[in-house]
């Protein structure tokens, strides 16, 4: 199906086994499948991934000690521009619609593939033609791009470095992203099996549709300002530049009406991959299934008004801050919906905390401390305390890390018996998870302190009282990645040396558990009819037990 | 599979349908009419009407993209969902225009 000719029965062979028209590398670099587009992009974000923590890992060694430690004040820029664009534009946005988006989406609604398998493939190209534009920006031009991977005004019209290509580049990667998008509210709307209504659809799958709007809805307005920036270097217009009439305060406009929904492009489908894992290890329906999918559209509409707590001491005016505040404040209702649904639905269940569930349960303290510290920040008055200052890094870090980083893992742990048909060594993945956890806290708890007392993020250098708090954070940052390490050895071990994985080794209900682990190519040998939510669990029937 | 390629061409077939009915005479009548409301937009634009200008130009910009969506984008033709997914679009763009206005509208002058 995927690639023409079947040279093997579609319903009986895995999707790895399959052998279409190409052969080799060919058989993935051009396959219409959407679980081989999913793990395509796997491999390639957590490519992106090992780069970004090898440049934060190369700022916290920097940050060791006062003064200069390993590289030069201007290299420092670099690096840290550099570990902001490759995390946000190639790894943590395109995320995990990109991957268990792609890989899920499809066999949770009961489909055979996405509404437009080739367009797919486009995305991953132009995703991987982005990632290309943004290295070959480095080495070309005036050199690595040194602005914060914001691109504020007016120092990305002034500096000589290679800014035009680089915002060239998340242009591209902009576009990946809107075919991804249509792709999957096509795909919800039209690709839906007999009996899957819109709520009886699994919480992961109204994640990725809400998602899926705001990705469409709000990248091409990033778009059209990373075009301006290159017209204002280029041509002069005058927009942006002060000099020439422009206002400033309007690139950061334009530029938070999309990164701020952005931030919750990351998140929702990250919770949604909550929604999975806790009633599949509490082994309970899901408490309050309704109100939690529609708070994922509520999340994503209100979290669409309030770009503006980015521009507190901007200048913006009194009236536009005490409105951006109150929406603010407003986004902490369905998020706290979510969160007291989540624990409802552990009460009184019969949890088992295996690692996918571990991490989850690790997600709900970190992120309770990232959406706290970001009252502290949508208040005014605190905020302007503590603006452009680490409190802010140690918040994103805890809201953006915490919730598409750390379910990515989980998700990863999840989903990956049924991903690869492997199981991995339980113990192992535990310990990783638990020392990854100390290290998260150890690197970003810090940053609060410090960041209240008055350290300024972005800085080279600093004042002799912060250094306690800089070493627990580079020591942090050591313990943490060790344990990324380890959880990647084991899995990766896991694929060639793991037990072989059981079409449903954790009792989930989603109609991914009910095929065969790796799936069939078309997934489902006959489309499955629908007739109950996706969270009922049958504690008599053999599949359950 | 097979099922969702016969719902597309079945969708085609009726998009087509409901194409031919409008006729180019009715395209034509829509062109005309953007360039009489381009002409129209000029001529505001020269008379000097100070801050009504703008508003102005705005109301005529609306009703060409009116004209261009529905014509010319087919969605006066469409079913419903696509009448619906327009709409929110459209509501998305008034509201950010209206959050950042005030912004712009209440911000205090730079001495």
């Amino acid at each position: 199906m995927a690639n023409g000719i079947l040279a093997t029965d579609p319903n009986r062979v895995s999707f790895y086994e399959y052998e279409g028209k190409h052969k080799g590398i060919l058989s993935w670099l051009l396959s219409t499948d959407h679980k081989r587009i999913g793990l395509l992009y796997l491999i390639s974000l957590l490519a992106f991934f090992a780069v970004g923590v090898t440049l934060g890992f190369l700022m916290r060694l920097e940050m060791i000690s006062p003064g200069p430690t390993i590289m030069a004040p201007n290299t420092y820029n670099s690096v840290f521009t550099l570990h902001g664009v490759i995390m946000v534009f190639l790894f943590i946005l395109p995320g995990l619609p990109a991957i268990f988006g792609n890989f899920f989406l499809p066999i949770q609604i009961g489909a055979r593939d996405v509404a437009f398998p080739r367009i797919n493939l486009l995305s991953w190209y132009l995703y991987l033609i982005g990632g290309v534009l943004a290295i070959v920006s480095l080495f070309t031009g005036g050199g690595i791009m040194d602005t914060g991977w914001t691109f504020y005004v007016p120092y990305s019209i002034r500096t000589t470095s290679n800014i035009s290509l680089s915002v060239f580049a998340a242009f591209v990667l902009g576009f990946s992203s809107i075919l991804t998008a249509v792709n999957f509210i096509t795909t919800a709307h039209r690709m839906r099996a007999p009996g899957m209504t819109f709520f009886r659809m699994p919480l992961f799958v109204w994640a990725l549709y809400s998602t899926a709007w705001i990705q469409l809805l709000a990248t091409p307005i990033l778009g059209i300002t990373l075009l301006l920036i290159i017209a204002e270097r280029m041509l002069g217009v005058g927009i942006f530049d002060p000099n020439l009439g422009g206002d400033p305060i309007l690139y950061q406009h334009m530029f938070w009406i999309y990164s701020h929904p952005a931030v919750y492009i990351m998140a929702i489908p990250a919770f949604g991959v909550v929604s999975e894992i806790i009633p599949t290890f509490s082994k309970k329906n899901i408490f309050g299934y309704t109100p939690v999918a529609i708070s994922s559209l509520a999340i994503a509409f209100v979290g669409y008004l309030v770009w503006g707590h980015h521009m507190f001491s901007s200048g913006i005016s009194d009236i536009s801050r005490l409105i951006f505040s109150l929406l603010t404040f407003l986004v902490a209702i369905p998020t706290g919906v979510k969160v007291f649904n989540w624990v409802a639905t552990m009460y009184k269940g019969s949890i088992t905390v295996k690692t996918p569930m571990l991490f989850v349960l690790f997600f709900i303290v970190i992120f309770s401390i990232g959406g706290l510290t970001g009252l502290v920040l949508g208040a005014i008055n605190t905020d302007i305390h503590v603006t452009d200052t680490y409190f802010v890094v140690g918040h994103f870090h805890y809201v953006m890390f915490g919730s598409m980083g750390i379910l990515l893992f989980a998700g990863l742990h999840y989903w990956f018996p049924k991903m690869f048909g492997r199981m991995y060594h339980e113990k192992m993945a535990q310990v990783s998870a638990w020392i990854f956890f100390v290290g998260f806290n150890l690197l970003y708890f810090p940053m609060f302190i410090m960041g209240y007392l008055g350290m300024p993020r972005r800085y080279y250098d600093y004042l002799p009282e912060f250094t306690t708090y800089h070493v627990i954070a580079t020591v942090g940052s050591w313990i943490m990645i060790t344990g990324m390490i380890i959880m990647f050895a084991n899995l990766i071990r896991s694929l060639y040396t793991g037990a072989k994985a059981t079409e449903n080794p954790w009792g989930g209900t989603t109609l991914e558990w009910k095929i065969p682990s790796p799936p069939p190519l078309e997934n489902f040998r006959e489309i499955p009819v629908i007739t109950e939510g996706p969270y009922e669990h049958h504690f008599n029937k053999e599949e359950n037990t | 599979m097979k099922d969702t390629t016969r719902d597309t061409k079945a969708l085609e077939r009726e998009l087509e349908e409901e194409l031919h009915s409008t006729g180019y005479g009715t395209y034509i009548l829509v062109w005309l009419g953007l360039i009489g409301l381009t002409a129209i937009t000029v001529t505001v634009a020269g008379l000097n009407l100070g801050s009504f200008a703008l508003i102005a130009a705005l109301i005529i910009a609306t009703v060409k993209s009116a004209l261009v969506v529905n014509y010319f984008m087919h969605i006066k033709f469409d079913t419903p969902i696509f009448k619906i997914f327009v709409t929110i679009c459209i509501i998305v763009v008034l509201t950010i225009f209206i959050i950042t206005f005030f912004d712009y509208l209440y911000r205090e002058p730079l001495i």
